[in-house]
């Protein structure tokens, strides 16, 4: 759980804990350094300062401490380098290449400023697709569904990218247009996606979007003063007749504040009703701000019954 | 040497008009001063925009409450008052691009590089005086260039200081005619940088056959000052690493001008249609070529601040630096390792193993010179007798504030953790630590200091501590909270300050925090700015030449110096920092005294 205490969103990825260890191993360092150096620093222009000593020491400080301290730190950041960092920047690429029986491939193709989402389908295997069968209405990645047999059972979302836990995902990240970054704060995963080029990035969501938004929850007291949207309750709340007000996972509205303080009740547990997104990391243009998505963790068999019901559409 | 000597007694023979004297100058104090005060002039237009850009991150959607403001910018920027996206980026762009191309490296190089260098190894002006003409006002036209773009239809640059491709290629492309395509903001900003590197390599081509050629006699490499080493090692920088951007600024001109693709890949689908080019570029080539400069600006940016601060402290401290020749050999080897870092800004850009860790490791080696630097400032403050001048305040603050700066760029330089940080708040805060509390702090320590020395009196020591004290609080208010807000995760360079992402909601109020202490620090520089004009006019006189009593070179000119410096050739004698030297009957020994009086 070190996330909770740096002020990091939630971890819910296999390998995160890796940065987050370097996250705060590194800060330790900086900030006993900076206390360190700070306190010296702040006793020295006291006891040195013209009033206390008026006539200055030529030669100033005569040993050699600072070099062991220097080389110390440099030791430090050898041992963070070797120990964590280069270790795992090899493990992240290895990853990205590495199929497992059970890995879920998806390609992420974004644009001026949305994500598009395409899933091989039952087939396992991406349709082809071409630019010059692009339609930003119909077909963002211009898949080529009546040429190529292997796009016919493709699944293509926009901004929803749905995952199911504790399984290797290998995504595909890429560009129509200019470079964005795709960045998933819950996953440890940030990867710019370069034009002319489909970078492989990997991951395994340890929770499911429940699990995480149960991390988040928060205990609201009623009537908000603010306008209430885009969370859920996270148990169920009854009026005093027995009677079902809100139950677990349904969206809290106002109306529903209002039936709950009728209620007598005024506090009530709530998450957000997504918790988890899609951040664009890099400038891509003048809606880089409202490029978001949405990142939905589901149990394996739910996200099954999930590409069975988008099959369908 | 001989033309030079004929130069400068040519101009003995003749004084010069008021145009050759006050706008043409070659005189290199005089080209300072201009380089100083236009410099100076867009650090405070360069931190107006990013102030109104903090009105739309504290309250963001809300109109601004000055009408005045709002009608001179007009509706197509402001719309109802509200700035519009790509306003915000067009601010965000040109302010990096100013602070940094247009105020600081002018001001730390050109600014100080040109008045001190000559006069700190005992030269009568530079070696090139009419190159260090042009070399201003190739400058002065580079800015008018880059503010132009505020007025061309669509605006300025608004793709980042950074200017990546593919976006800056296809942003505001122009017309089908040639004259419109020329009149659009990034088309500009890229001829407004060709003009201001033209004018860097100048500059600092002059800077550096300056020291190694015109240095006094008995100024031998280790009798000099560190801001001389500073400045020489910057000036390097510049000439070698400014190319490959010119360079790559004129390739980005020939993509948007004349249909090339140096940086565009074929294939690419701008608003649901194909983008008519040859295609066959790399969007990452614009990456290595920009970085290949910027990384080593960074240092350019840092260098000469390290240098004015060693000089500060030096003095206010009554005793030499402790371990000069560890400072200069730091320094140095700080120049060269920085042509090898330049690819940790590119660690999410999809790099394998190798070239991967070669880039961390680089990047953990180039720390060690900088924490050898900060220690030698802080271990030269054990054992002096400090005076608590204004100068000494802000290089006092330099040091804490750089640190913070240098520290935060340790999390940032392990790509396993950049993963997480990079292109978030924590690296804006990170460099404006760098850069604002750190270089701009050691540039204003300098002009309290020389201010004496160019204009024959001292500036106003209420107000430099009004401006020291509110400045220190408020930069700290503005830039501290953007490490919590990268740590949250949020991004840089957003229109709303990240109101609608989850991960930014615990974060957001911290928006108003910064923004409030971005107007206070914008308060505290109209103080400077009333002290600097008021005390040209009316301030304390100097009370001798060297006022501070100092032992470097410059304190032995007239002052202000008159054309050509020294009254009499000045011969060098010992180091640069010979303060308090045991059985002198004073606490400074100047360089140019042959006993010690």
């Amino acid at each position: 759980m070190i996330w909770k205490h740096l002020g990091l969103p939630v971890d819910a990825s296999a390998h995160g804990v890796q940065i987050d260890k370097l996250i705060l191993w590194v800060h330790v360092l900086m900030i006993v350094l900076f206390v360190g150096w700070g306190l010296f620093f702040l006793y020295t222009i006291f006891r040195f300062r013209r009033g206390a000593n008026p006539k200055a020491d030529h030669d100033g400080v005569k040993t050699h401490a600072s070099s062991y301290l220097e080389a110390v730190v440099a030791l430090i950041e050898v041992a963070l380098l070797i120990g964590i960092s280069i270790p795992f920047w090899s493990w992240k690429v290895n990853a990205a290449v590495t199929e497992s029986p059970d890995t879920v491939h998806i390609r992420i193709v974004a644009q001026q400023f949305a994500w598009n989402i395409h899933y091989p389908g039952k087939d396992g295997i991406f349709g082809r697709s071409d630019i010059k069968l692009v339609n930003e209405q119909t077909n963002p990645i211009g898949l080529d569904r009546a040429g190529d047999p292997h796009a016919k059972d493709d699944i293509v979302t926009i901004n929803q990218l749905h995952i199911p836990v504790d399984t290797p995902i290998i995504c595909e990240v890429t560009t129509k247009d200019v470079i964005h970054s795709f960045f998933l704060p819950v996953m440890r995963v940030k990867q710019d996606t370069i034009p002319g080029m489909s970078i492989p990035v990997s991951f395994t969501a340890t929770m499911t979007s429940d699990q995480i938004r149960e991390q988040l929850a928060k205990t609201i007291t009623l009537p908000s003063e603010q306008k209430l949207e885009g969370i859920v309750a996270l148990q169920d709340y009854a009026g005093k007749d027995g009677k079902a007000i809100v139950k677990a996972g349904k969206s809290v509205t106002d109306a529903v504040a209002k039936k709950l303080v009728e209620a007598g009740i005024t506090e009530i547990r709530v998450g957000p009703r997504v918790p988890a997104e899609i951040a664009c990391a890099q400038l891509c243009g003048l809606g880089h701000y409202r490029m978001k998505g949405f990142l939905t963790i589901h149990e394996k068999s739910d996200y099954q019954k999930w590409l069975a019901e988008q099959a369908e559409e | 040497m001989s033309a030079h000597t004929h130069d400068h007694e040519h101009h003995h023979a003749h004084e010069p008009g008021f145009v050759r004297k006050y706008i043409f100058s070659t005189d290199h104090k005089w080209i300072g001063i201009q380089y100083g005060v236009t410099a100076l002039a867009f650090l405070f237009f360069g931190f107006c925009l990013v102030m109104l850009m903090r009105w739309q991150l504290a309250y963001p959607g809300k109109a601004f409450p000055i009408a005045f403001i709002n009608h001179l910018l007009g509706e197509a920027r402001m719309p109802g008052g509200v700035m519009a996206p790509e306003f915000y980026n067009q601010l965000g762009a040109m302010h990096g691009t100013i602070m940094v191309f247009l105020g600081v490296v002018p001001l730390a190089v050109g600014a100080f590089g040109n008045y001190l260098v000559p006069l700190q190894v005992g030269a009568q002006d530079m070696a090139f005086p009419k190159l260090n003409m042009s070399s201003y006002w190739v400058y002065f036209v580079g800015g008018v260039v880059m503010l132009g773009a505020f007025f061309v239809p669509g605006g300025a640059a608004q793709s980042g200081w950074t200017s990546y491709a593919p976006l800056s290629n296809i942003t505001v492309p122009g017309g089908a005619e040639f004259l419109s395509r020329i009149l659009t903001g990034q088309t500009m900003w890229l001829l407004g940088m060709v003009f201001l590197i033209t004018s860097s390599l100048l500059g600092s081509v002059n800077i550096i056959v300056t020291i190694v050629q015109l240095r006094a006699k008995g100024l031998t490499w280790m009798r000099l000052p560190f801001f001389i080493w500073a400045q020489l090692v910057t000036s390097f920088l510049l000439v070698l690493a400014f190319p490959p951007l010119e360079a790559a600024g004129v390739m980005q001109l020939m993509d948007r001008l004349f249909g090339s693709s140096f940086f565009l890949p074929s294939g690419l689908v701008i608003s649901g249609k194909e983008l008519a080019v040859s295609g066959g570029g790399s969007a990452l080539l614009w990456q290595h070529l920009f970085w290949f400069l910027a990384h080593p600006e960074v240092y350019v940016l840092i260098l000469p601040a390290l240098g004015i601060v060693g000089e500060v402290i030096a003095n206010n401290t009554r005793k030499p630096l402790w371990g000069y020749k560890s400072l200069v050999y730091a320094a140095i080897f700080l120049g060269f390792m920085s042509f090898v870092v330049w690819a940790h800004h590119m660690f999410l850009t999809g790099m394998g193993t190798t070239i991967n860790a070669f880039f961390q490791t680089t990047t953990m080696i180039i720390s060690v010179p900088s924490i050898v630097i900060l220690t030698a400032l802080i271990l030269s403050l054990w054992g002096g007798s400090i005076r608590f001048t204004v100068p000494m305040l802000f290089a006092l603050a330099f040091l804490p504030m750089f640190g913070i700066g240098g520290l935060t760029g340790l999390p940032l330089g392990l790509a396993t953790s950049d993963i997480h940080l990079h292109d978030t708040y924590y690296v804006i805060g990170h460099f404006h630590y760098v850069v604002a509390p750190g270089t701009l702090f050691a540039l204003f320590a300098g002009i309290y200091f020389w201010f004496p020395k160019a204009s024959g009196r001292k500036l106003n020591e209420t107000l430099g501590k009004i401006h020291f004290w509110v400045s220190l609080i408020a930069i700290n208010g503005v830039f501290m909270p953007m490490f919590i807000q990268g740590m949250a995760g949020v991004s840089r360079r957003l229109y709303d300050g990240g109101t609608t992402y989850l991960h930014a909601q615990d974060v957001l109020m911290l928006n108003k925090v910064m923004s409030h202490s971005a107007w206070l620090l914008g308060a505290a520089q109209l103080v400077f700015i009333v002290n600097f004009f008021w005390s040209i006019w009316a301030g304390k006189k100097a009370e001798n030449d060297n006022p501070w009593e100092a032992t470097t070179l410059e304190w032995a000119t007239p002052t202000p110096p008159p054309h050509g410096n020294f009254t009499q050739i000045p011969e060098v004698y010992r180091g640069p920092y010979e303060y308090s030297v045991p059985g002198a009957k004073r606490d400074f020994t100047p360089q140019h005294l042959p006993q010690e009086v």
